[in-house]
């Protein structure tokens, strides 16, 4: 900091003569526009902004000036330094812009290239249709019950009325548990999950049971001895085989859409009385294929329906054999196979891409079926 | 069962042009599982043509051909090549023109062979799907049976769809004809023409001798002989026809004669030779120690259960399942001994299974036949005789009947309804219980309702209005007592007729309510928690497969387990699939490893998968499980054994990693999944569940001795649920996999239930961390968790979190010892820590690891 100007004659300071000071000014200006990057920019900046600058050397000078001339040297410096600043910003905002411009176009990457982050793996689309059917009906209110593979095979059979000689008892080929005479089987249906949920519950009873099960077949394109089946169980007051009808017709609409319905077939089985099999509107044609060569469905093979499950009114016997009071309650059953559902849901042609644990099967699903 | 339609029409008036896809739609709705309809391909033209002249051809081949002319009814004689030569001028044979189609889609033209154009050909029984006859040559009609020129394929009623019926166990009366066309009777709304009702021209007493000294097992036992037969006699033409339809194949006219009559009316026949038979016929259990020569030429040992046809010679048949050698028909045959009976179904099932023995008669007898039929039966077999193979029927006839009536049941008029949901009228319910045979009456005033019959309030009832059963006028809640016909022994209980009425009235009527369940919690906290572990795992780029629980001992070897591994302790099939392969898996990875080795050996060598799935434990004592009565409720106790019978089947995951974890790229090269992968995995599947197990070092097969981790839960002396690391090299080896490969499993639900119940939040400090690092330097023996575990300690309070961030092993600091390098962040809630605060709480967690395990501070 200098201190005031004593020694000098007022009017000959010809740093703050107005010309200068605007030549001063205009050289800075000049510098500031032609310097092409931001390091010429910083260099002209220390020479025109700089403490050696002659904007600031004439600033110093003002202090010499006598009092009454201070005020217009000091609005014109002042003036001078102001226009100087603010070109020095305006080309630095310029060159800054141009500068990272250039830096990002430089950065400039494919990103189509692949990374080495693993990718998302895959579900088995056995457990996402399990999951399904769960979603649907614990949405309902139902609960999801589960039970052991090895099971009683009181459990498995007599609690569902299958009596130890009868023929229906063999229809199931069953793998028995050693040693002969255990009581004990791998579980032929999820059926001994509702016997299990009889006993263990009180009504009402709104169960699915989604599971694994065991029959002595030989793996071929459409058998595996290990499958995976859902059963539905409902024991409540009032319970009729309408009620079936409207669970079913819920089911089909849930799982393959709007409009769709399912079909009741009677037949046969011990735990079921009345009993029926389950068929499904056909999901890809609507029925528009039956009696109609020029549009044949692949899916129902032009039948209009797709055998489903079976199902029926819980037999009073198997009530009793689990202790639910027949004379208050009756129930419903309802059982479907998750293998086949997905061969027509899905377009799965052959059993064993299912059962053989291929990664390749999987991952066409992903997370989604 | 197989249904010729021809042959059901006989007894059914099913509208003309009705064809068997029709009919087989029909009885569908009705209930019987019609799996295939087969429709004949056969079209003609195909015409009876009269042999007019014919000329031997011998041929350099060594074949004689005939080259024929035939007249087919027009100006101009037919001339075809024939190759048999089992007919004469002036027989009837049929003859099939160009342009016609034989069955099995074989297009006949006209066409030049053996110096000829021959217009067509003469057929044998087989072209005409009619089976082999035997006579190794063409047909030849009776003379005067057509004339030439007459459609053969009416004549011979060669195109018949044929119904393929897999046939309930409830149904057994539609193993028959009969019983088929009872269905469709009723399905078509038209009446029966019974074939069982036919003249009875029998005595009732006097036949072949017979005692049944095991009443309950034989409730009727029916003979009537036939004496003088031609058993040489060909079987008729259309018998044997729709024997073949019915996949039967014609043998003697004795033999088809009683299988067509099984297949007619459902009642299973024995023939004997009465020259064979030696005195009495007595029905009895078996002795211990006799054997029988059955019909197949098997000598079995039999059973003291079993029940036997015998005579003064010993046995001679096990009842209902299989006849004996020694009585057998045969074509020296002159007169037959007709049995028809009627055996408990139990006692028939258990000696078809016993000696694996599944005849069409065993078949039946077990679904229970119409006890009413044998009488009939035996006429109809005796009158067949006559017809076609000369018999003469003795008047004397031998009937033992014991059996009792059916039991009329008793229940509420509207009790289809109620089981229906549905408005079935009182008048439906009871006309549709009638047409299946049902007998219905209203009960008597002081009736009670059957048991078993579920209270159902339908909103239907105020529908079903009243009806007329006799001279009573009969309201919803009105008993009806209704007898069963004596070929439904499976109506029994309220449900069953209840089906009936509602199968009648359509399945399709019924409404379609969805109910109301209570409000429910959706799925368990265990439910939701595998549901994390698995988009966890996915998350981390492992795709779930799934396996067979079945395992065996190479997996064992292969996996390495030591002789006395638990894990070789099994829950054994009586009956498996592979012999090789008798055990229920007690590991995951006996199964898992070798869904891997399938995928590397397709060629998937980077692999990273996941399956959950029960292992099966064996209980210290293996105790049998009880089969507790089915008439209640078992007693808390009966339900707790059979629980405690079966082995502990406890959720496991497991996970495999082969190959590469990261693919080599254009940043560089790849990264192998190694032993760290695999127990990082394992942290995360704990981690997805809310746990934080305890990791230390142990040897387990099948992973490698220096590189398996343990996890426990609740300290480290608690609960182990598994084990993570890189397999043994052995284990690679044996199961085809790359080197270095590695696997995890965790018991999931150990894993689950040690999860939190809930998460209480604590709050967080917003004043500045304070970072330390530490360098230590340990034994190399010494667990790096172990380590940071007593910084934790020592560090107090302040410590926010401490991280381990290098590991160094070298000469600067020595053979035997490794450097664990840890940052750590301390934190105050209330302040801003002070740098003594901050040296002093550093110094007193290495305090710790000085004093635990010598460590010494690494300076620079």
């Amino acid at each position: 900091m200098s201190g005031p100007n004593t020694d000098y004659d007022p009017v000959e300071v010809t740093p703050l003569h107005a010309e200068e000071v605007e030549r001063t000014r205009d050289e800075a200006l000049t510098a500031f526009t032609e310097a092409a990057d931001l390091a010429a920019l910083q260099e002209a900046k220390s020479t025109h902004l700089g403490d050696k600058s002659p904007i600031v050397l004439a600033n110093r000078e003002i202090g010499a000036l006598p009092p009454q001339a201070r005020k217009e040297a000091g609005q014109r410096i002042g003036a001078a330094r102001k226009a100087i600043n603010e070109g020095f910003a305006s080309r630095l905002t310029v060159l800054e812009a141009e500068h990272e411009e250039q830096m990002l176009a430089t950065e400039r990457v494919d990103v189509t290239l692949p990374w080495h982050t693993p990718e998302l793996g895959a579900r088995h689309p056995l457990s996402l249709i399990s999951e399904q059917v769960a979603d649907v009906f614990t949405a309902l209110g139902w609960d999801v019950a589960e039970g052991p593979e090895v099971e009683a095979e009181w459990l498995n059979f007599d609690a569902l009325n299958f009596q130890p000689d009868h023929p229906a008892r063999q229809m199931q080929d069953t793998f028995f548990v050693e040693p002969a005479g255990s009581g004990k089987v791998l579980r032929t249906h999820t059926s001994p999950v509702q016997a299990r949920s009889m006993l263990s519950r009180k009504p009402p009873i709104y169960v699915i049971c989604p599971g694994r099960v065991f029959r002595t077949d030989e793996l071929d394109a459409t058998h595996t001895p290990v499958f995976y089946q859902v059963e539905g169980l409902v024991v409540d007051e009032g319970i009729t085989l309408a009620h079936l009808k409207g669970t079913l017709d819920h089911f089909v609409v849930s799982m393959f859409g709007e409009g769709l319905e399912a079909r009741l077939r009677p037949n046969f089985f011990p735990f079921t009385e009345p009993s029926a099999e389950v068929d499904l509107k056909c999901f890809v044609c609507r029925g528009a294929s039956v009696g109609n060569p020029d549009r044949p469905c692949r899916t129902c093979g032009s039948e209009g329906w797709i055998e489903w499950g079976g199902c029926g009114v819980v037999n009073p016997r198997v009530l009793q054999a689990n202790g639910i009071d027949t004379d208050r309650y009756s129930g419903f059953a309802f059982g479907m196979g998750l293998e086949r559902t997905l061969m027509f849901r899905n377009g799965v042609e052959d059993m064993r891409d299912m059962v053989e644990g291929d990664v390749r099967f999987s991952r066409q699903f992903g997370m989604e079926i | 069962m197989r249904v010729p339609l021809s042959w059901l029409r006989e007894y059914v008036d099913v509208p003309a042009g009705v064809t068997g896809r029709d009919v087989g739609e029909k009885l569908i709705r009705a209930g019987l599982e019609v799996e295939t309809v087969e429709e004949s391909d056969l079209s003609g033209p195909l015409v009876v043509g009269k042999v007019l002249t014919f000329e031997d051809e011998p041929q350099k081949n060594g074949k004689t051909i005939r080259w024929c002319s035939l007249d087919i009814g027009k100006d101009e004689p037919q001339w075809v090549v024939c190759g048999a030569n089992n007919f004469a001028v002036g027989d009837l044979v049929v003859v099939v023109l160009p342009g016609a189609v034989l069955p099995g889609g074989f297009a006949i033209s006209a066409r030049k062979t053996y110096g000829h154009v021959s217009n067509g050909m003469i057929c044998s029984s087989q072209e005409l799907g009619l089976g082999d006859d035997g006579t190794h040559g063409i047909v030849v009609l009776e003379p005067g049976e057509a004339t030439p020129g007459d459609d053969a394929i009416e004549l011979l009623a060669l195109k018949d769809d044929v119904l393929d019926i897999a046939v309930t166990p409830d149904r057994g009366y539609c193993l028959s004809i009969r019983g088929v066309a009872r269905e469709a009777a009723t399905a078509y709304g038209v009446a029966l023409k019974d074939p069982a009702e036919l003249a009875l021209d029998g005595s009732g007493a006097g036949g072949y001798p017979v005692r049944v000294d095991d009443a309950e097992a034989c409730s009727v036992f029916v003979t009537r002989t036939v004496t003088g037969i031609d058993a040489k006699a060909l079987s008729p033409r259309w018998m044997q026809k729709r024997l073949l339809a019915s996949g039967m194949r014609p043998i003697s006219i004795g033999v088809d004669v009683a299988n067509y009559v099984m297949l007619e009316l459902g009642q299973p026949i024995h023939t004997y030779d009465k020259a064979r038979l030696s005195g009495e016929i007595v029905v009895r259990r078996a002795n211990a120690g006799e054997k029988l020569m059955t019909l197949d030429d098997q000598t079995r040992e039999l059973d003291i259960e079993d029940l036997l046809i015998t005579d003064d010679s010993g046995a001679i048949g096990v009842a209902g399942v299989m006849g004996g050698a020694s009585t057998e028909i045969s074509e020296a045959t002159a007169d037959v001994v007709i049995e028809a009976a009627h055996f408990d179904p139990i006692v028939i099932a258990r000696a078809s299974r016993r000696h694996k023995l599944s005849s069409e008669a065993s078949r039946r007898f077990e679904r229970e036949v119409d006890p009413l039929l044998p009488r009939y039966a035996a006429q109809r077999v005796a009158d067949l005789l006559r017809e076609y193979a000369g018999g003469t029927i003795l008047p004397e006839e031998t009937v033992v009947d014991t059996h009792p009536l059916p039991d009329p049941v008793t229940l509420r008029a509207d009790h289809a309804a109620r089981v229906a949901g549905a408005p079935i009228t009182l008048t439906e319910t009871v006309r549709h219980l009638e047409s299946v045979g049902c007998t219905v009456e209203a009960a008597a005033a002081d009736a009670t309702a059957a048991p078993l019959a579920a209270g159902v309030h339908a909103p239907v009832l105020a529908e079903v209005g009243t009806t007329t059963v006799g001279a009573a006028n009969v309201q919803g809640d009105d008993l009806l007592t209704v007898t069963p016909p004596s070929w439904r022994p499976d109506l029994r209980d309220p449900n069953d007729f209840a089906e009936e009425a509602i199968r009648l009235f359509g399945f399709d009527n019924v409404p379609s309510v969805l109910p109301a369940a209570p409000g429910g919690q959706g799925l368990t906290v265990s439910q939701k928690r595998r549901r994390k572990v698995a988009t966890a795992l996915v998350g981390a780029g492992l795709t779930e497969v799934v396996s067979y629980p079945f395992t065996g001992e190479a997996d064992f070897d292969a996996m390495g387990l030591p002789a006395d591994d638990p894990r070789r302790t099994t829950v054994k099939l009586v009956n498996p699939i592979s012999d090789e392969e008798p055990s229920m898996q007690t590991t995951l990875l006996a199964t898992l490893l070798r869904t891997a080795e399938r995928n590397v050996g397709r060629g998937a060598t980077d692999l990273a998968i996941f399956q959950t799935g029960l292992v099966f434990l064996p209980k210290a004592e293996t105790k049998p499980a009880p089969l507790p009565s089915v008439a209640h409720r078992p007693s808390d106790a009966e339900i707790q054994s059979l629980y405690d019978a079966l082995p502990d089947q406890p959720l496991h995951v497991g996970v495999v990693l082969t190959g590469l974890l990261t693919p080599t790229g254009w940043w560089g090269k790849g990264r192998p999944a190694g032993w760290a992968d695999a127990v990082q995995i394992a942290r995360l599947i704990s981690s997805a569940v809310g746990v934080e197990p305890v990791v230390t070092n142990v040897e387990l097969a099948p992973w490698h001795p220096g590189r398996c981790a343990q996890f426990a839960i609740g300290g480290p002396d608690g609960k182990v649920v598994g084990h993570a690391g890189e397999l043994h090299p052995k284990v690679c080896q044996a199961f085809g996999l790359p080197t270095r490969s590695s696997a995890v499993e965790l018991d999931l639900e150990a894993l689950i239930a040690a999860g939190p119940e809930s998460i209480t939040a604590h709050p967080f400090s917003s004043y500045p961390v304070a970072k330390e690092d530490v360098a230590l330097i340990v034994a190399a023996d010494v667990p790096a968790a172990d380590v940071q575990a007593a910084l934790a300690e020592g560090a107090g309070e302040l410590l926010e979190s401490v991280r381990l961030f290098d590991v160094y092993t070298g000469e600067q600091i020595g053979e035997g010892k490794k450097s664990l390098a840890f940052a750590l962040r301390f934190r105050a809630p209330d302040r801003t820590l002070k740098e003594n605060e901050v040296a002093d709480a550093r110094q007193a967690a290495v305090q710790v690891t000085v004093d635990r395990f010598n460590a010494v501070q690494r300076v620079g």
